[in-house]
Order: structure tokens, then sequence, then C-alpha cells
């Protein structure tokens, strides 16, 4: 089977590499660099903690495992991937009891969580504010380096046979008179023979599904990350205070932060992350970078004298019901998508590799992967008809 | 006109940088009845060229080191007195950390409201920082640029400076930074340089990578331009008088010593910028300095989403039309940001800035129809006596040969020239390609003094500046203390302010 994967992002390699380990004959096109686009924005976070029991949850599980997997099979070096755990504190008494519950939730799922008082915070955060009432401590909380991680999957599906093409926009698909698909068109006006095409197009992933005739809602949402110079081992997990698990759920518009605080292994400390839905406004904001700066000497007073060095923002890929679409588009034969992670691609990307692969080769996921396919398909964001007619240029 | 003061935190026009371009900006605003923010990182006015000791130091002001300080004077002057009266604020110790752009209406119209600039007040010291919010009406960014070092073996030596460095050490603090230097780049900047140094008593030798012979070529560019003629002249009778031996066509290609610098190896370049075998020379050195060029301080105009264009010298600068101004509603640039020239070519970019500003605001012009067609052709002229110049003293193709792999190329981050070889051969494109897999570029400099170099290694990637959202380094603390809520506007300026 022909696979065009569209997007070389960490899911993009992901599906690439899940791909041609399943025996496809893979071709990665991306109009950037490999891992250019919202994967080069965002921080590497591998989070079981952050998510609320559901179906992104089971994913995330799954999706840890693989990365522990792939860090064996690849090095973790080449990854960055360091499984440094996290840690979860509530900044008032309240938030306590709210956070406990979520933690019974998350352990029926098969999350590892322990509880830790103040002191136990002290010895696995020495420089934590003394007057935290307590939290969480989430061994299997993991990190990578996006970019890196991305390069290094694909690189590892092009030594099994898949091509990388770079600086290649795709801009719409050639049909036979049945609809099925026969090549994928690109800007330079060369077309790539396919059996199957995998929208992996991240923030775009909108437009792309569209040119492909194929439309899903993907909407960008705003983030800043806040980078520091570099210090000595301030922070040893990923801490973060409560607010941010309402956050990630919440649905509201406007600007959310709750920032979560660790340590690169340059020694640069990464604060991250404000969510807003603002479109693509690039615009800096600097009191969303002082709130994000308030927060984090709120959780660690030491960070007072730290300078901050870089911001750097993206847009986050986020469907209306906040889960990734996963999954063949029931209108359009040879379609997949796979887009739409939100503030977790890059800890759901190896799922989400092994979930296309599976779709593409008619695997069964619940018995080979454990994960359950449905809540991940297009077809409860779908209201208009797609095009399977569509096989111009659509640009 | 009766000129306002200052009553609320709104002034009609911000200028970011106090040397040439910007203090004569603000001067000329002044004079043409604003009101005026000068903002300047340092402590003095006058940035790069006309860099001085603090105001009653001890250390000699240096005025022999100078060129033109009667403009200065005038200037600053314009600008202190305004300063008194009021009408004009003087931050220095102010850097501009970030800014916003508003939201673009239609294109080219003008935005609603004013630019608000965020500044970081350091003038109390370290612990002692504070965020401040700066609205302006008007924006001049004159910002400048920097030097652009390239690495080579054992540049990270301490006594190991760039040419631009050892310049400031010497008009900013009276500090001679060795007794027997070696000054290695290439273009003309690089002889003040050493002859600042060899009237300090060092002993200076200069390697210049080019051919002056080619300046020949574009000789006529230089022609009615009698003031640059002049200070050539007398930075060659002063090499004479120094005796300060100018190698043509070559280069400091490695740097020895243990602890600091103790020598050089000299080397003789072909006409592609390789080593010519066998012309390695050991020269002993207690200082070193390299300049290849400089790079236009951008950051603030990135952000700010101002257009850019290629300039004479390949640098990417800010497009600016025939009165300075941008592609930003009410922002404007002036000085080496749209363009590496020189400080003469700066002051009349200011000029010109700040008579943009009176127009579009309606007021009458400080200089004049006939003034300002007299600037308008010396800009023209320093135009093209910079583009002769910067085709006479390219950047060495073959440099990248001399820098071998376990070279340093990022110092913040400890990346050497191999580990940048090898992403490039893994398929890597571009500086922040290079920067994500290699980590070069992503410390304290922030890329500031590498990309070049990995630009060089690995080629500049698809026309890309790069963004830095963050000008300057900010204490975590400095922004919580504002807390999310915007930063105190300046209101009236505070008695003990003064430059
Ligand atoms: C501030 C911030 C913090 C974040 N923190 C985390 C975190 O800690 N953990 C986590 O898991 N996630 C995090 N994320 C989210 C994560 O970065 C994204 O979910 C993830 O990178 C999406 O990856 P992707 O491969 O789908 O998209 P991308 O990386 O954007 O890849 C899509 C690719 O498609 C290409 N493309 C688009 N259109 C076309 C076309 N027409 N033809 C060819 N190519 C095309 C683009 O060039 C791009 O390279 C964060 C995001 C932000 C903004
Ligand atoms: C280190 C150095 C030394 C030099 N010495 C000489 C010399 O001796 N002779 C010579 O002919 N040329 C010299 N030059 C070249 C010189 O830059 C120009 O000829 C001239 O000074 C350019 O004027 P300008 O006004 O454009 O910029 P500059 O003189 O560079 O002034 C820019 C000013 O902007 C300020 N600034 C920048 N960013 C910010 C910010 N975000 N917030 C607040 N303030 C900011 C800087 O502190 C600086 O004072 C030197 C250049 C450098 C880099």
């Amino acid at each position: 089977m022909r696979v065009v994967v569209v997007g070389a992002g960490i899911v993009g390699a992901s599906c690439a590499l899940a791909a041609a380990r399943a025996g496809c004959e893979v071709v990665v096109l991306d109009r950037g660099q490999v891992g250019a686009g919202t994967t080069s924005r965002g921080e590497g976070n591998v989070l079981v903690s952050d998510k609320e029991p559901g179906p992104e949850l089971d994913l995330a599980l799954v999706s840890r495992t693989v990365w522990g997997r792939w860090a064996e099979e690849l090095g973790a070096d080449a990854l960055e991937f360091e499984p440094k755990g996290g840690v979860v504190v509530a900044t008032a008494a309240e938030a306590l009891t709210p956070l406990g519950e979520l933690v019974a939730g998350q352990e029926a799922a098969g999350v590892v969580a322990h509880a830790a008082g103040p002191d136990d915070l002290r010895g696995l955060e020495p420089h934590l504010a003394p007057d935290l009432p307590g939290g969480y401590h989430y061994p299997q909380d993991a990190q990578v380096q996006p970019v890196l991680a991305a390069a290094t999957i694909l690189a590892a599906a092009v030594r099994l046979g898949a091509r990388h093409r770079p600086a290649t926009e795709v801009v719409g698909a050639r049909r036979s008179t049945d609809g099925a698909l026969q090549a994928v068109l690109c800007a330079d006006g060369s077309e790539v023979a396919a059996d199957a095409v995998v929208n992996a197009a991240g923030t775009w992933g909108g437009q792309v599904g569209e040119r492909l005739g194929a439309p899903v809602p993907v909407l960008p949402r705003k983030g800043y990350v806040l980078v520091t110079q570099p210090v000595p081992a301030l922070v040893h997990h990923k801490v973060y205070s409560a607010d941010y698990v309402a956050n990630v759920a919440a649905s509201t518009e406007g600007l959310e932060t709750s920032c979560v605080v660790e340590s690169t292994r340059g020694g640069t400390i990464l604060i991250g992350a404000s969510r807003e839905r603002v479109g693509f406004d690039p615009a800096m904001e600097p009191s969303t970078v002082a709130l994000l700066a308030a927060q984090a000497v709120r959780l660690f007073p030491v960070l007072e004298r730290v300078q901050l060095m870089r911001v750097y923002r993206g847009f986050r890929p986020y469907c209306p019901d906040h889960l990734p679409v996963v999954g063949p588009d029931p209108r359009v034969p040879g379609v997949l998508h796979a887009c739409g992670h939100e503030g977790a691609g890059v800890g759901l990307a190896p799922a989400t590799g092994e979930l296309v692969a599976a779709h593409l080769t008619g695997a069964d996921p619940v018995a080979t992967l454990g994960i359950d396919p449905r809540p991940f398909l297009p077809d409860r964001l779908l209201t208009g008809a797609g095009d399977a007619t569509r096989t111009e240029d659509l640009t | 006109m009766r000129p306002e003061t200052l009553r609320d935190g709104t002034v009609d026009v911000a200028v970011v940088g106090a040397g040439p371009a910007g203090l004569a900006a603000a001067a000329v605003a002044l004079l043409g009845g604003l009101t005026v923010a000068l903002v300047d990182a340092g402590q003095e006015l006058g940035g790069q060229f006309w860099r001085r000791p603090p105001e009653g130091s001890a250390v000699d002001p240096g005025d022999d080191l100078h060129h033109d300080l009667a403009t200065y004077r005038s200037l600053a002057g314009t600008v202190r007195s305004a300063a008194r009266d009021g009408r004009c604020r003087l931050l220095p110790g102010h850097h501009v950390w970030t800014a916003v752009a508003p939201p673009a209406t239609a294109p080219g119209e003008r935005p609603q409201g004013p630019l608000p600039l965020h500044l970081l007040d350091r003038s109390s010291g370290p612990g002692r920082e504070r965020t401040l919010r700066l609205d302006a009406r008007h924006v001049v960014l004159a910002t400048g640029a920097y030097d652009r070092p390239l690495p080579f073996p054992g540049w990270d030596l301490p006594g190991v400076y760039t040419a631009g460095g050892l310049q400031a050490l010497l008009k900013g603090g009276g500090v001679r930074a060795g007794s027997r230097v070696v000054v290695g780049g290439t273009g003309p900047f690089l002889l003040p340089v050493a002859t600042g140094l060899a009237a300090r008593g060092a002993s200076v030798v200069v390697c210049e990578a080019n051919d002056p012979r080619r300046w020949a070529c574009g000789a006529g560019a230089a022609l009615g331009l009698p003031g640059k003629l002049v200070e050539g002249a007398g930075y060659a009778a002063a090499l004479v008088r120094h005796r300060v031996p100018v190698l043509l066509r070559h280069a400091v290609t490695a740097a020895h010593g243990t602890d600091r610098v103790e020598a050089v190896t000299i080397s003789r370049l072909d006409a592609s910028g390789g080593i010519v075998p066998g012309s390695d020379r050991r020269v002993e050195a207690d200082a070193v300095g390299t300049g290849w060029g400089f790079v236009p301080q951008l950051d603030l105009a990135v952000t700010l989403g101002a257009d850019l264009v290629a300039s004479w010298d390949g640098n990417r600068v800010v497009r600016v039309d025939e009165w300075q101004r941008t592609s930003v509603p009410g922002l404007s640039a002036a000085g080496e940001v749209c363009g590496v020239g020189g400080a003469q070519l700066a002051v009349r970019e200011g000029q010109l800035a700040a008579e943009g500003v009176l127009r579009d605001l309606g007021r009458p012009s400080v200089t004049g129809e006939r003034g300002l067609a007299r600037v308008r052709g010396a800009v023209a002229r320093h135009r093209r006596f910079a583009a002769a110049m910067a085709h006479a003293h390219p950047v060495p193709e073959g440099w990248t040969a001399w820098v071998d792999d376990a070279t340093t190329v990022c110092r913040c981050e400890e990346v050497c020239a191999g580990q940048v070889r090898r992403a490039v051969a893994d398929g890597a494109v571009g500086v922040r390609q290079v920067k994500q897999l290699t980590r070069a570029g992503m410390g304290w400099c922030q890329g500031r003094m590498c990309a070049p170099a990995v630009a060089g290694l690995a080629g500049p990637g698809e026309g890309e500046v790069a963004e830095r959202l963050v000008a300057t380094p900010v204490p975590l603390g400095a922004l919580a203390r504002g807390n999310g809520s915007p930063p105190h506007t300046l209101s009236r300026p505070a008695p003990e302010e003064k430059v």
C-alpha cells in the first residue's frame, strides 16, 4: 500500500514510522522542514497527569508506553526522552479535594499517582514555596524534545524505506472517476501516487482536509512558552499547579493560564503555557507573559531573580470537542485524518501513529493496541458532505 | 506653537536608541515642538559611535578618539535642555524588552491608539529592576547594529574580543584591552579601532581579509563625500604615525594560549578566502579583536511586524519609505537598522524620521524644503558609499574551511562546528532547524553571536531573521511584580532621572 503522509511534525513522523513498520510504502510531504510547525512551538510534555478519565487519557496511557518503547529502540538521547515524572500541587487547600477526586478517577483508568503532603513536596522539589498545602506525584509523566524526536522518528522511518520530501506543499488530490484516490498533488506541479493519504497537518489540518476534499474543523489555540537563562538544577519534575487541570478541559473563550514549570537538559527552565482562542494573531501579549511569570514565581520563589530569555508562541490545533481526529474519513475514500491534538500532540503522537497504521492495514486496534478507535473517528465532527469529486488544485 | 509638557504617560514620539540616529530623531522632533521620550539601554547618550565614559567619572573622555563631536554636542544639548523643560523624558538604563503592534485595521491606516513599548528599568541595579509601559503616538526605532563575529579555533579564549568590543572598552571605559593587539576581519571599521588603540600606546597589527584596491571599483560613489574621505585620510595618517601595519588579504585563523590568548596564527588568503598553504605565521598578542561587519539589531522591528528587505551588504534590514516610515503605521526606523552605513548616514536618517512624524502630524518642518533636499542628497551619497564599501569588503567565502570540527561555534551552549556539520549532513536546513537539533543559538545571547556562523555552515534557511519576542533578558520577578496587570504607566519625570 502506497501511503502519503501530509505533515512532518511529531504526529506525521510517528504515522510514517508506524506505517513503514506495518509494511506500507510511505512518502512524507511537508511544505517546510521536519518539526518546523507547531511541533517546534510547544514543550514536549508527555503527560498522563493532566487528563481527565476518558478516551484521551486512555490514548495517552498507551502512548506513554509506546514512547518508552521507542526510547529503547531509537535511543533515549536521540529523543531527549526523560521519564522524570510530574508533580501537581494545589496552591490553596480548597483545591486538594477536587484534585483528589480527579486522581481517583485517573487511578481507575490506570494512572499511577502518589499523594504528597507538604513534607513530601519538599523532598520531591526542595525549592517549592513552603506554604503549598500538598499535591500528587505522577511517576509516568515524561518529556521529549519535540523537534529532535520528530527528526529521529522520521529518520527511523526513512531507514525502513520511507521517503521524506521537505519543502513540498500539498494542494489537492487526483481521483479516478469512481472516486478512488490516485495521487496527491503538490504546489510545484508534481504528484505522488497514493492509495491512501494521511492528513497530519496539525493546526492546518482543516485546510489540508479541505484540499483533499474532506474538510474537518481544526482551529488554532494560541499559547506562549517562557524560557529562562540556564540555571543549576532547581526543578526536578514537571511541576504545575492544579489550576491547569481545570483549564485543559475548559472550553470558554479567552485567556487561561496556569503554568507548568520544568527544566530542560540545557539547564533552561520552561514555563508554559497559556491558552487563548484568538485565531492566528501573532501579536506579543506582555501581560500574558507576566501572568505566567507570576505563577511560576508563586510556585518557585527562587525563580524571582532568574531571567527570562525567550518567549515563543504557537497555535495548538484543536477540534470543537477537544479530542483529536484520527481515522478514515467516511466521505472520501483513501483519506485518513490524524490531527487536532491540541496541547497534547507530542504526548499522543506514538499511539496516534500506531492507530493510523492499524486503520491502514485493517488491523483491530482494540486487540493489537488496546485502543478503542471510535471516539477519535472523524464521523462525530462532520456536518457537511465531503467531496470525493474534487480533483483540482484547491488553493 | 506652545509645546506641551509631559503630563500623562503618552508622548508624541518615543525614540528607541540614543545613538546618532536616535539622538538626531529626538532633537529634530523636539525642535518641531513634539514631546519625546528617548530610551536607551545604556547609561549615556551617544550610542556606539559616540560612546563615552559615564558623565563625571574619572576616566578621560577621550575626545581625540571621536569624530564629529560638534554634532554630538549640539544634538545632546537640544535633548538635555528639553529634558530640563519637561518636554523630553530621558530614559537611560531602560531597555525596551518587547513591543506590541496594534491590531491591523485597514492596510496603511493609522492604528487606533498609541503604540505601547514595554520597558525594563535597570537603573536601580540588579534585583531592583521594574517593568514599565511607555505609550507613544509614534515610535522611531534606532536600535543600531552589533558586530558580526565569525568563529575560529581559540576564539573563546579570554582576551579575544570583537572589534567593536575593543572599541567599546576604549571609548566607554578608557580601557586598552592589551599592549600587543591584533585586529582582524574586514571593513573600514577596523581602522578606527586600530588607530584608537595605537593612540593609547598599544602595538597593533591589522589583518584585512580583502584587498582595498577593490575600493577603487566603487570609488566613484565616494566622490562628493569629503567628510568620509577626510576621516579616511586621517586614519591613513594615523596608521602611519603609529606604525600600524595593515596586512591585506590576511586573517586571524587561530588564537593560542592556555588561560588567555598569548598568540595568534595569521594566514594569507587566496582569492576565495582559503588559506594559502604554508603562509601561516605565529604572532604574539595579548588581545585580539575581529569584526566582519555589522548585523542590524532587528529584534523589536521583527516583533512589531515591520517588513524587511535585503540591504546593500546582504543583511536583512527594515524597509522604509522616503520619510523612514516602516510598513507598520506609526512606526519609523533610522540608522543601522535600515542598513549599515555609518554614523553620518544614521544622523540624517534620524532627522528624516522626525521630519516624517512632524509631517504626519501636520506640523511645519524644522529643516525646511532646501535643507531637506540637502539631507536627501547626503543620504543618497552615503548609501552609495556604503554599498561600495560593502562590495569591497565581503566576508570571504572560504572562511568555513578555517573552522575545524572541534571549534566551538555557539559559546553559550558549547556547540562545536562538527555538531552543526553533522546536523546539516543529516538534512537540517537553516539556522532555526540547526538550533532545534543542536541547541546552537539557544543560550544566553540567543544566537546574536553565533547565528552568522551557523548560517555560514548551514545556509541561512528560508530568508529567515530570527524572531526574538524578548529583546533583553528580564528577571521573572520584575515581570511577576507587574502581576499580569498592565505595568505602571510612566508619569511625570522623576527629578532624579537625568543623563
Ligand atoms: C505553547 C504550546 C505548548 C505545547 N505544549 C505541549 C506539550 O507540552 N506536550 C504536548 O504533547 N503537546 C504540546 N503542545 C501541542 C503540540 O505542540 C501539538 O499538538 C503538536 O506539535 C502537533 O503536532 P502535529 O505534527 O500534528 O502538527 P505540526 O507540528 O504543526 O505539523 C504539521 C505539519 O504540516 C505541515 N503542513 C501544513 N500544511 C501543509 C500542506 N498544505 N502541505 C504540506 N505540509 C503542510 C506543516 O508545515 C507542519 O510541519 C503545545 C503547543 C503549544 C502551542
Ligand atoms: C560595538 C560597536 C562599536 C562601534 N564603534 C564605532 C566607532 O568607533 N566608529 C564608527 O564609525 N562606527 C562604530 N560602530 C558602528 C556604529 O554602530 C555606527 O556607525 C553608528 O553608531 C550607528 O548609529 P545608530 O544610531 O544607528 O546605532 P547605535 O549607535 O548602535 O545606537 C543604537 C542604540 O540603541 C540602543 N538600543 C538597542 N536596542 C535597544 C532596546 N531594545 N532598548 C533600548 N535601547 C536599545 C543601544 O543601547 C544603542 O545605544 C560601532 C558599532 C558597534 C556595534
